[in-house]
This record gives C-alpha cells, sequence and structure tokens, in this order.
C-alpha cells in the first residue's frame, strides 16, 4: 500500500513538474513536445529500479517503445481532427485514448506478445 | 517565432489546474504499477507512454485561449481549436523522443551503471525531440508552399 502511495505522490510531482514547464515555453508547438516528455515513466523507471533492478525496467522499456508509438498515431490524429474539425479538445482528446489502447495493444500482440 | 519563456502562464492557471495535473499524474503513476505487477512489466510498460494528462493540457490551452479572445470580444472557437492542434502536434514530434528514450534505457540499463542510462536517456528525449522539432518548423514555410501550389492540368 505505501509503495502504491509513494508511487502516486512521485508521480503527481514529476507530471506536475513536467506540465508547468509545457505550460512556460512559447511557440505551442514547442511546448507541446512536453506532452510526450517521459514523466510517467521517469517516476515509474527509478522507484522500479530500487525495488526490482535493471532487467525489470528493461522490459518495462521494451513495452514502453509499443506505448510510445501508439501516442505518435494519438496525437497525430487529435492534432489533425482539431485542425480540420474544430471541436472542443476535452472529448476529441478523451475519446481518442480508446485509439491508444487499440494501437498499443495491436502492437503488443504482433511484435511482442 | 524564437523559443521563450512566458511566467504569465502560471498566474493565468487556476489552483485545481495544477491539483487536476497532479491527481491525474499520481494516479497513471500508481496505475502503471499495479498493472505491472498483476500482469507483468511486458503490459506494464505500455503505460509508461500513456497519455494520461494530455486531455487536461489541452483543455487547459483550449480554455486559456477562449479566455485571450473573449477578452477581445471575439469567441475564439476556431483559435483554441488550432492551439490544441499545434499543440498535439508538438507532443506527435515529442513522442517519437519518448519511444527513443525508452528504446534507450531498455538498451543501456542491464549493461551500465542504470543511473547514467535513465540520465542518458534524459538526454536522447530532450535532444531528439528538439531536433525533430527545428527540422519541422524549417521546413514548414516550404510545406506550405507545396500545399498552396496551384495542381497542374494532365
Amino acid at each position: 500500500m505505501s509503495e502504491i502511495v509513494l508511487r502516486f505522490l512521485i508521480g503527481g510531482a514529476v507530471v506536475s513538474a513536467f506540465a508547468l514547464l509545457g505550460d512556460l515555453f512559447k511557440p505551442k508547438s514547442f511546448a507541446g513536445l512536453f506532452g510526450a516528455a517521459p514523466s510517467v515513466a521517469l517516476a515509474t523507471l527509478a522507484l522500479t529500479l530500487s525495488l526490482e533492478g535493471a532487467r525489470y525496467v528493461a522490459t518495462e522499456a521494451r513495452s514502453m517503445v509499443v506505448g510510445a508509438i501508439a501516442f505518435l498515431v494519438y496525437a497525430s490524429v487529435v492534432s489533425w481532427v482539431m485542425m480540420h474539425y474544430k471541436w472542443r479538445a476535452l472529448p476529441v482528446t478523451a475519446s481518442s485514448i480508446l485509439l491508444w489502447f487499440g494501437v498499443a495493444f495491436g502492437l503488443w500482440c504482433v511484435c511482442l506478445r | 517565432m524564437k523559443i521563450h519563456v512566458e511566467l504569465d502562464v502560471v498566474r493565468q492557471t487556476k489552483w485545481y489546474e495544477y491539483a487536476l495535473r497532479f491527481l491525474f499524474g499520481g494516479l497513471i503513476t500508481a496505475t502503471a504499477g499495479i498493472i505491472a505487477k498483476k500482469f507483468g512489466p511486458e503490459i506494464g510498460g505500455l503505460f509508461l507512454a500513456f497519455p494520461a494528462i494530455f486531455p487536461g493540457s489541452a483543455t487547459l490551452i483550449e480554455n486559456h485561449e477562449r479566455e485571450r479572445k473573449a477578452r477581445l470580444g471575439l469567441k475564439g472557437t476556431k483559435r483554441a481549436a488550432q492551439a490544441v492542434s499545434v499543440a498535439a502536434a508538438g507532443a506527435s514530434i515529442g513522442s517519437i523522443g519518448l519511444a527513443a528514450f525508452a528504446r534507450a534505457v531498455w538498451k543501456t540499463i542491464s549493461n551500465h551503471s542504470p543511473w547514467l542510462a535513465l540520465l542518458g536517456a534524459i538526454l536522447v528525449w530532450m535532444t531528439l525531440s528538439v531536433l525533430l522539432w527545428q527540422i519541422r518548423k524549417r521546413f514548414a514555410p516550404l510545406r506550405r508552399r507545396i500545399k498552396r501550389a496551384p495542381v497542374p492540368n494532365e
């Protein structure tokens, strides 16, 4: 239980710090780079490294490559939809997360399973 | 436009917007840990690149853009959507850097000092992301010219 709380606190702090960095920088396309910063990964991997060791972290990182490719598809689709349809951001970004799940698990099944 | 820092945004952002980011960031980090414990690191690793706070950040950009336009007496719907689109385009470039970060950790962490490997991976993410952003920025005027060019008759 205490490990989960620790993960929550470290994750919240690291993600908030990267999000704040993204807010500060202009132009927006540059600030957007921080939207895909390895914030969750840094918080998780640092903690996992001290608890489970390097081999476990390497396995997580291998799957993360696939997750990042899914993020690329997700962000590209969100960018295209917002530019062409001018819809509200929350429904587009939240519903597109299904796409992330589809691409991530699809690629994982094909490449890593 | 050159890269610069605007501190006004910190004042524009409300306390609950910071709290929401902390909550979502903390939740996804804790969830990734629980998933890795339950289903193994092969599945848990996928969630290290989950776009957990992107919807929140995009909504924040949209709201700030609308507020800015509202102060000028405009609706700002189109401008807000464009701002989110541009930020998402930046995130798509950043995600290539994110994949490179993950690959660097995967390939180096077992053979080198783990903390040095993590530090090296951060440098890989930062360098590649900024480099790709610069390349995209340099070629943007060329892409616009190609789009505007008339289609030749066959």
